[in-house]
């Protein structure tokens, strides 16, 4: 990719993840899954979604759903940074006087559906990408799914009936953070080669840096895909599913816990919260400094 | 209520659905009792193939889009293979889809245990919110229908389009309907066995014994003054269903009277820890002891013992 994300975009991205990392002391939280997917998620809100804090009841806005619901920390803290959600509340996460638990609930303005349970958001997506149709409405439905997540039959089983049903309002997208809860998914159940998985099934397929926000920028302008993919098998025009794989890293943005299977729920005291916070900023800032002029 | 000329389930859900552009007919490709619908109803039949997980979550993701899904699986596959997806997607949020499953109990008769739903009123109805209704008969089923589908709240409806022979009374949510009044004998019944519970009362009747008769049309929410006052006026009451005594209607009603501390004994007449044998409904009546002369027999030596 040789132009830039979407000025902003980048500095939201850091305060989303520090509002994260701020999560994981007091009981903790998902950490490594939701570092992961800040990215992907910061870039839906920002270029892709017609989400705003004004038309979260609206029949015609876009469905966000988070089906692997356990990096719910991330989705808060983008709301708070858009002020959907009054940041203030992050600071009652765990406690009984507000909603701000490990997985997301309707309670909390902007989460359209609970989740938690891997492997059933996919099925709720198709049957709100019916409706649409069925009212000739053009809003979109985006799932983010784990890639753990791809180990549950209702997942592929939704798929089929997404792909049967020509779903083309419909999104997915694949935190390919390259582990399960413990281990890495190509030691347990591999899942590559993905993309001609789920080109198989009928899916228009792109694959991005998932950590790149002008990629991923580029990837959701794209969408859907099934159209710029040629002709379907009966010579008609392809219709069907957009699969979006991003490529990313558990942890990322904390190179010592990034990629490590120990790394998947963090509880940390406020000390270290403090000092991974530091390493936080500073990875950035390394980050910043290391890229070539020419995509600055 | 009667009123309506509805022939058959088909003809009843194709009216309601005509009406109503809320209404979504969907099935996991069991088309037995719907298979005029997707003329009548275009787009809004879905049938999604066999896979009753998806079929539950699309359901409920049209639900929040304000539809209400009338959902067609078999009983077992439905409350079986997508019971988290019920529970989770459908139960918890209380989105009002209705779930029929068909071929409930002895209905699947020689399919064999995998397709016998003897189960499925205790896992629907241990979902809270969840409301459960198993019509005595085709009748009692086009009756209840309207007010199923008006209802806010999720709801499982055992299928069943076989006659029983009597007459209802209009359906209400909770109320279950007394169809002949009795005091040695009190037969709390709910679904299909109704037929065989009004002919072992008639024959009860022919042996001097008078037998209440109770369709519990409702198990959740279950109708508990009437089901009080059966226990309280009949000298033996017993609980017949065809699922298993565990977790269905004799659970409710026991419950009920620990709950509120009514001494009295009931019977559980229904299938013990075992499935049954598969075979067309008349043998499966009789192996079961469920037949209506059978019931009656077993009625008896319970009223005879009583005293």
């Amino acid at each position: 990719m040789n132009h830039r994300a979407k000025p902003g975009v980048e500095a939201l991205a850091l305060r989303v993840r520090e509002r994260i990392v701020r999560l994981a002391t007091g009981g903790g939280c998902f950490l490594g899954a939701s570092l992961s997917c800040v990215d992907i998620i910061v870039a839906l809100y920002t270029t892709f979604l017609n989400l705003r804090r004004d038309n979260l009841t609206s029949p015609e806005r876009d469905v966000f759903l988070l089906s692997k619901g356990h990096d719910v920390p991330a989705l808060y803290a983008t709301l708070a940074e858009l002020g959907v959600i009054d940041g203030k509340r992050l600071a009652n996460h765990l406690k009984s006087n507000d909603d701000i638990y490990w997985h997301p609930n309707t309670a909390v303005s902007g989460v359209e559906f609970h989740s938690g349970s891997l492997g059933h958001l996919l099925a709720v997506g198709v049957g709100i990408a019916l409706d649409l149709r069925l009212r000739r409405q053009s809003a979109r439905v985006v799932v983010l799914l784990g890639d753990g997540e791809l180990n549950e039959g209702s997942v592929w089983e939704a798929l089929l009936v997404a792909c049967a049903k020509r779903l083309s309002n419909l999104l997915l997208i694949v935190d390919r953070n390259g582990f399960q809860a413990n281990v890495r998914t190509e030691e347990l159940v591999p899942l590559e080669p993905l993309e001609r998985k789920f080109a198989a099934f009928g899916c228009g397929v792109v694959r991005v840096n998932g950590h790149d926000l002008a990629a991923l920028e580029a990837a959701l302008a794209w969408f859907p895909y099934t159209e710029k993919l040629g002709q379907d098998a009966k010579g008609g025009a392809p219709e069907g599913p957009s699969v979006l794989i991003a490529d990313t890293v558990r942890g990322k943005g904390l190179p010592s816990i990034e990629a490590r299977a120990d790394r998947w729920f963090c509880n940390f005291t406020p000390g270290e919260v403090e000092a991974l916070v530091e390493e936080l900023h500073g990875a950035e800032r390394a980050r910043l400094t290391s890229q070539p002029l020419a995509v600055r | 209520m009667s009123g309506r000329p509805w022939t058959s389930y088909e003809s009843a859900l194709a009216d309601l659905a005509s009406a109503d552009e809320r209404i979504i007919v969907m099935t996991a490709e069991n088309r037995a009792a719907i298979r005029g619908l997707p003329a009548t109803l275009g787009e809004r039949f879905i049938d999604t193939g066999i896979n009753e997980q998806t079929l539950v979550g699309a359901a409920a993701g049209l639900a929040l889009r304000g539809r209400i899904p009338v959902v067609h699986a078999l009983a077992t596959f439905l409350t079986m293979r997508a019971f988290e997806f019920i529970r989770t997607d459908v139960g918890l949020p209380a989105l009002p889809v209705k779930l029929i499953g068909s071929v409930p109990g002895l209905l699947s008769e020689a399919n064999g245990p995998t397709h016998q739903a003897l189960e499925d009123v205790a896992l629907m109805r241990a979902i809270p919110g969840m409301r459960v209704f198993s019509p005595g008969d085709e009748a009692d089923l086009l009756l209840g229908l309207p007010a199923v589908l008006a209802d806010d709240s999720p709801w499982y409806v055992r299928l069943n389009t076989r006659l029983a022979g009597v007459a209802h009374e209009p359906f209400a949510v909770g109320k279950a309907e007394v169809l002949r009044e009795g005091s040695d004998a009190g037969i709390l019944v709910s679904g299909t066995l109704l037929r065989e519970a009004a002919r072992a009362a008639e024959l009860l009747a022919g042996a001097g014994i008078s037998t209440r008769v109770v369709n519990v049309r409702t198990i959740e929410p279950l109708d508990e003054r009437t089901v009080l006052e059966t226990v309280g006026q009949c000298r033996r009451v017993v609980t017949v269903e065809d699922h298993f005594v565990r977790g269905g209607l004799f659970s409710a009603v026991a419950e009920l009277m620990a709950r509120d501390g009514v001494p009295g004994y009931v019977t559980a007449i229904g299938l013990e820890q075992r499935w049954f044998r598969p075979a067309l409904l008349p043998d499966v009546l009789a192996g079961t002891g469920l037949r209506g002369d059978l019931l009656a027999d077993r009625i008896r030596g319970l009223v005879e013992l009583a005293g």
